[in-house]
């Protein structure tokens, strides 16, 4: 559990410093849940016939929001108390399905040493290792 | 001007919803936390929404005889466009303020933008769709952009 990690401090950070990667391999269970919480009813997360013939998938899609809150768990572990995420854009590149295993992960880019900003472009990954959903973040440092 | 984009189609732009004032639960943060597998103790217990909660919270909550057969609503923001296929989206989202549960919270969307472009396969057409999310206090809390393509 991410819970007791030291304090992020702005002068040891470097441009190029990578954030903790994590795996996540989502089941049926978990994706029935967040679009239950969405009160997302699109038939391509749960039906699997319907995703396959009529929506010509090869599986079913995980939601891409799912992906974005991933990016963010990422930036907000590695942050822990030292700050706030301030922004983020990303979109989603391409679709991935129950079964596979997405990780997520990110780099510094650039330090704002005066404002206390870092830049951080964070990713998803397929097992493959292509990015299937970008993003850029900025975070500000307390 | 471009072809797709006609004048009854660009009058859409500037169109706003009505607002949405839903309040925030301890109960509803702590399914969106566990649905999106946080390991956050603040966001498990509910203390504090995580970010990204207000997508669940405003997500529309659309009776079942609104559904599509493929179990998707009719945004009733968008104009009817030309294209049909939806390719990737993609979000923008600016955070000012930590959400709490008792927290009551409006959104209001806006269409911002429609636009073409030429694609490797024809031509594609973009919309943007602003929500900005106020506090009680009429503070900011959120303001997020979504991109969409259609193709």
């Amino acid at each position: 559990m991410p819970t007791a990690h030291p304090a992020l401090e702005l002068d040891q950070l470097k441009v190029g410093d990578s954030l903790p990667q994590r795996t996540f391999t989502p089941d049926n269970k978990q994706l029935f849940l967040y679009n239950a919480v969405l009160w997302n009813a699109h038939r391509i997360h749960f039906d699997h016939p319907y995703a396959m013939e009529v929506e010509e998938y090869p599986g079913l899609v995980i939601a891409g929001p799912l992906l974005g809150d991933w990016m963010h768990q990422c930036i907000e572990e590695w942050l822990g108390s030292s700050g706030r995420l301030m922004s983020i854009e990303y979109s989603n590149r391409s679709a991935s399905y129950i079964g596979e295993s997405l990780s997520s992960g990110g780099v510094i880019t650039q330090i704002d040493k005066a404002n206390r900003q870092v830049t951080l472009e964070v990713f998803i990954t397929n097992e493959q290792g292509d990015i299937i959903a970008p993003g850029v973040a900025t975070v500000e440092l307390t | 001007m471009s072809s797709l984009l006609s004048d009854e189609l660009m009058s859409a732009v500037g169109r706003t919803s009505e607002p949405h004032r839903e309040i925030v639960t301890r109960r509803d943060i702590r399914k969106y936390a566990i649905a999106t597998d946080s390991r956050q103790a603040k966001y498990l217990s509910g203390d504090e929404a995580p970010p990204m909660f207000h997508v669940s919270l405003f997500w529309d909550v659309v009776p079942l005889d609104e559904l599509s057969p493929d179990g998707v609503s009719i945004d009733s923001l968008l104009p009817t466009f030309p294209l049909k296929k939806a390719m990737a989206g993609g979000l923008k989202i600016d955070y000012f303020r930590t959400i709490r549960p008792g927290d009551w919270l409006t959104a209001t969307r806006t269409l911002s933008a429609i636009y073409e472009k030429a694609g490797r396969s024809g031509a594609l057409i973009f919309y943007e769709v602003v929500m900005d999310i106020m506090d009680d206090e009429s503070r900011l809390v959120i303001r997020e952009k979504t991109t969409r393509i259609l193709r």
